[in-house]
């Protein structure tokens, strides 16, 4: 016998919905303390004029980067796809990431994000029974072009 | 900077230079700071101790950002990463190295690009496979077309 699923109607009617688009701001100092913190040694990274002598319009993006959405006081700090649905669950993990560029972004540009959840699974690991919530997030830049696909794995259990 | 690599050098199979962090617990604050992840886990030990955890462990989107430099390094100037996806099914904890691996499974060329797709994955010093993945990046050709 299957086990009661914990999945409810309200979360199964989230999957595929958009959010409310989010303004990202790339910015260089971001860009810096992103590729210290993962210790590049690449100057692209770092110093603009180097950058833009390598064809860069700015400092590019290392790989995982999508600069940040801009703060605000007055609103949620975490990001709308970790909504709280009702779950027996207390503990969260991080279960993956799955980040695709597909036009170069550099610093100064503005992103436009939109997230959907892309799938709710259940399954039962050696922790127990989870709950897997997939979100799918796409960066749009100024141009309106998609610019890079984030997919996160979000376990509950 | 060493020699750039090329679409023609690469083969099916091939093994893709090593890269081994140090993960200390002032890297761990320093990608907090760059990432904007300031879940307690990785830097407060009580608090890590008080969710049922040995110790701080390191963050797994900073092992995904250093799968993506393991490839950065090796493509080269030339060369761009264009997608890594890796799963999060070990932890690794704070003071530890992690060390980055790459090989490769795939090539070929799509609109125009050279592409490489990759297994990438993370082990602990004790051998451990804790973040598997896969890849693709692109890379510059001998013949241009």
């Amino acid at each position: 016998m299957a086990q009661a699923s914990v999945i409810t109607d309200e979360m199964r009617a989230a999957i595929g919905k958009e959010s409310e688009p989010v303004t990202i701001e790339v910015d260089k100092t971001a860009v810096r303390m992103f590729a210290r913190a993962v210790g590049y040694k690449d100057l692209i990274f770092y110093d603009e004029q180097y950058a833009k002598s390598k064809g860069y319009r700015s400092l590019p993006v290392p790989m995982g980067f999508l600069g940040h959405p801009v703060y605000r006081p007055d609103r949620p700090s975490r990001p709308a796809y970790v909504m709280a649905f009702q779950t027996p669950y207390r503990r969260v993990l991080n279960g993956g990431t799955d980040i695709e560029y597909h036009e170069p972004i550099c610093a100064g540009d503005v992103l436009t994000a939109t997230t959907k959840i892309a799938d709710i699974v259940e399954r039962t690991g050696s922790m127990g029974p989870m709950l897997l919530i997939v979100s799918e997030t796409t960066y749009r830049n100024q141009a309106g072009k998609a610019a890079a696909t984030f997919r996160g794995t979000l376990i509950q259990y | 900077m060493s020699e750039q690599v090329c679409f023609e050098d690469v083969q099916e199979g091939q093994e893709i230079p090593e890269l081994r962090q140090e993960c200390s617990s002032q890297r761990l604050v320093m990608w907090a700071a760059g990432s904007g992840d300031f879940y307690q886990i990785h830097y407060d030990k009580d608090f890590a101790q008080s969710s049922g955890l040995p110790d701080r462990i390191t963050h797994g989107a900073l092992k995904h950002a250093l799968l993506g430099r393991l490839l950065h390094e090796w493509v080269g100037e030339s060369g761009r990463v264009k997608r890594v996806a890796c799963q999060y099914r070990g932890m690794d904890m704070v003071n530890e190295d992690v060390i980055c691996h790459g090989v490769v499974t795939k090539k070929y060329q799509r609109n125009g690009e050279n592409i490489v797709e990759l297994d990438v994955w993370t082990e602990t010093p004790q051998g451990q496979k804790t973040t598997p993945g896969t890849a693709a990046v692109s890379l510059p050709s001998r013949q241009p077309t």
